[in-house]
């Protein structure tokens, strides 16, 4: 039990820090905001099975402790999805920063709006 | 167990890979999304078949037992919206292959195109919640790519917030998953639906419903989260935001629809009012903003919000006839909407703008289409004999025997105003005379065939629902029946 409750802590800091970036003005930080925010739920979702010290999510005759494998492979998946996700949002801030000089979304809304 | 459920999924991810590889040759391409779409539509018709004649069909990836494996589980509701699916999807892709330009179909627009597919039947046809993410993501990144497709300036800005947004309600999902995982033990939801009312914080249950209302809300575009809908969907070109405004938010409905049935009626009190609030306001909010606007595309993107109301409507409801009408009403919905978008895209073909005050003439010019926005218009708004009808009284009586009539006279008063919205996009758009002359255009014939299978198919519904309505009812009955959607997962009796 003692080790989930560090781990809480942990992510309720990454989803804090990610949503204040993401409410941030800065493409980059909101980039950056969201890839915090799904390293806090990948924890989050690691912890959901109880985390156990040394032990392996494998049931082998001779073995006791085991973890729940079942999160560690939603994680799995999880973490492939927002590698893409995040991938793909650099590149089209990129493309928005190229385009207008600009990584300000205030500064954004008015000349978008415009065409 | 039968394989088929499987092959809405499995057809357009071959075709998906394939046509990626053959990118370059547009013709090539254009006729092997065709062929495998309009397979893809016989494979869903002999599902539904199946389903009305042999109850729930599932399917168990990897040979797993019930609740452990993945599960496909296809009720008539699942079936229903997969058929929809592919009928609305073949038809944008035909108004596509005729309307698109070269760069866009040379940059992975019939892969995307399948992709997305793939993403939107998975999501209807699992029966398992982290899978049901899955499928979501699938088709999000599809939709990410296809608006993003041509990068366009408005484009890109507009694809950076619906990502962000998408993204971060993806994150909200997760976190439900992992709360619903810690409290049960499982992610099938028709274990969930067993094992949800044994655990003993109910108080986290009802933290977790809230949670999932939150996510398809967003996803759904739901009041008052639906803020970045009409934007978004007036950035990409507009045939593709015909598939998006028919398909993307009724997924989201669609996943409030079974994780509401399975999940939280039975455990949550709270649910069903919330969503009646949710609904007037989805409705009336959205056809305020669709009054406002005087642009073609932006007015149907505000009615995409206001519609969706009266599908939550329906659920909010929860009775047999009540359901059962909003069934109906996405199906008419996702035939309707999407006829009205390819309308739009054609007059923009035709004139280069969508702008209803720069519009005008085109009934002159192009009655065909003025015919075909008349009867899309007038079945969106709900004018007898036509589907949208049909589709309202069925709600409005379920309201009137549940004597929901708050509820009632909101979705009355906002019928008047979409008919009001509809005639008013006839009269700028259509009917009054106007100098603009028409562009040069090649394939407008076959963009009006695309355009009158979906009005057809709106007729059809409307004229002969008769035949249509039993699908609904049972789909609506098999909805209130948890009992037998877990019987049919885990095998009689397990719940026990």
């Amino acid at each position: 039990m003692g080790i989930e409750i560090p781990i809480l802590l942990l992510v309720g800091a990454l989803l804090t820090t990610g949503v204040y970036l993401v409410l941030d003005r800065t493409l980059l930080r909101v980039v950056i905001g969201l890839g915090l925010l799904s390293n806090g739920t990948h924890l989050l979702l690691l912890s959901t099975g109880g985390l156990e010290e040394g032990a392996a999510p494998v049931l082998a005759h001779g073995v006791s402790t085991v973890v729940d494998p079942l999160p560690q492979a939603l994680i799995l998946t999880a973490i492939v999805i927002s590698f893409g996700v995040t991938a793909l949002l650099l590149t089209i801030s990129y493309g928005v920063y190229e385009r207008y000089r600009s990584d300000d979304l205030r500064e954004l809304h008015g000349r978008l709006d415009d065409e | 167990m039968s394989n088929l459920p499987i092959i809405p999924v499995a057809l357009p991810l071959v075709a998906g890979i394939v046509l990626a590889l053959i990118r370059e040759r547009t013709v090539a391409s254009r006729a092997v999304s065709l062929l495998v779409n309009c397979v893809g539509l016989g494979v869903a018709w002999s599902l539904m078949m199946k389903v009305q004649s042999e109850g729930i069909q599932t399917l168990g990836f990897g040979g797993w037992a019930a609740p452990y494996g993945i599960f496909f589980a296809v009720d008539m509701l699942s079936a229903l919206m997969v058929l929809v699916t592919m009928v609305v999807s073949t038809a944008t892709l035909l108004f596509a292959c005729f309307s698109l330009d070269e760069f866009r179909e040379r940059r992975f627009f019939y892969a995307f195109f399948q992709f997305l597919l793939v993403g939107v039947n998975g999501s209807f046809l699992t029966g398992d919640l982290f899978n049901l993410f899955v499928w979501f993501e699938v088709l999000l990144i599809s939709s990410y790519a296809l608006m993003v497709l041509g990068s366009e300036g408005y484009q890109l800005q507009e694809t950076f917030k619906y990502l962000v947004i998408n993204a971060v309600s993806s994150m909200l999902f997760l976190i439900g998953v992992a709360v619903i995982y810690s409290l049960t033990g499982t992610l099938n939801m028709a274990d969930l639906s067993v094992k949800l009312a044994l655990v003993e914080d109910q108080g986290a249950v009802a933290a977790v419903a809230v949670i999932f209302m939150m996510v398809f809300g967003l996803k759904g575009g739901l009041f008052p989260l639906y803020m970045w809908l009409p934007r978004a969907y007036f950035a990409p070109p507009t045939v593709i935001s015909a598939l998006f405004g028919g398909l993307l938010t009724k997924v989201g409905v669609y996943a409030l629809f079974r994780t509401t049935s399975l999940m939280f009626v039975d455990n949550v009190p709270f649910t069903l009012p919330v969503l009646i609030v949710v609904s007037a306001g989805t409705m009336f909010f959205g056809v305020l903003g669709a009054l406002a606007q005087w642009d073609f595309k932006r007015v149907l993107s505000y009615h995409i919000v206001s519609q969706i109301g009266y599908m939550i409507m329906g659920l909010a409801i929860y009775t047999p006839l009540a359901l059962a009408g909003a069934i109906f009403y996405i199906v008419h919905h996702i035939l309707v909407k999407t006829a009205l978008f390819l309308i739009a895209a054609a007059v923009e073909k035709l004139r280069g703008t969508t702008n209803l005050a720069r519009l005008g003439g085109v009934m002159e010019s192009r009655p065909a289409l003025a015919v075909l926005f008349m009867i899309a218009g007038l079945s969106l708004a709900g004018v007898p004999p036509l589907s949208g009808f049909v589709a309202k009284l069925m709600l409005i009586r379920g309201g009137l025997e549940e004597q929901s009539y708050f509820i009632v006279v909101v979705s009355v008063l906002v019928s008047f105003l979409t008919l009001f919205s509809m005639m008013k996009i006839f009269r700028y758009g259509f009917w009054r005379s106007s100098e603009s002359a028409d562009l040069d255009e090649t394939g407008a014939g076959m963009r009006i065939v695309a355009t009158s299978v979906l009005v057809g198919a709106g007729i059809v519904l409307g004229l002969g629902a008769v035949w249509v309505l039993p699908y609904a009812e049972l789909a609506a009955e098999q909805m209130l029946d948890t009992q037998g959607y877990i019987d049919a997962v885990l095998g009689p009796g397990a719940s026990n």
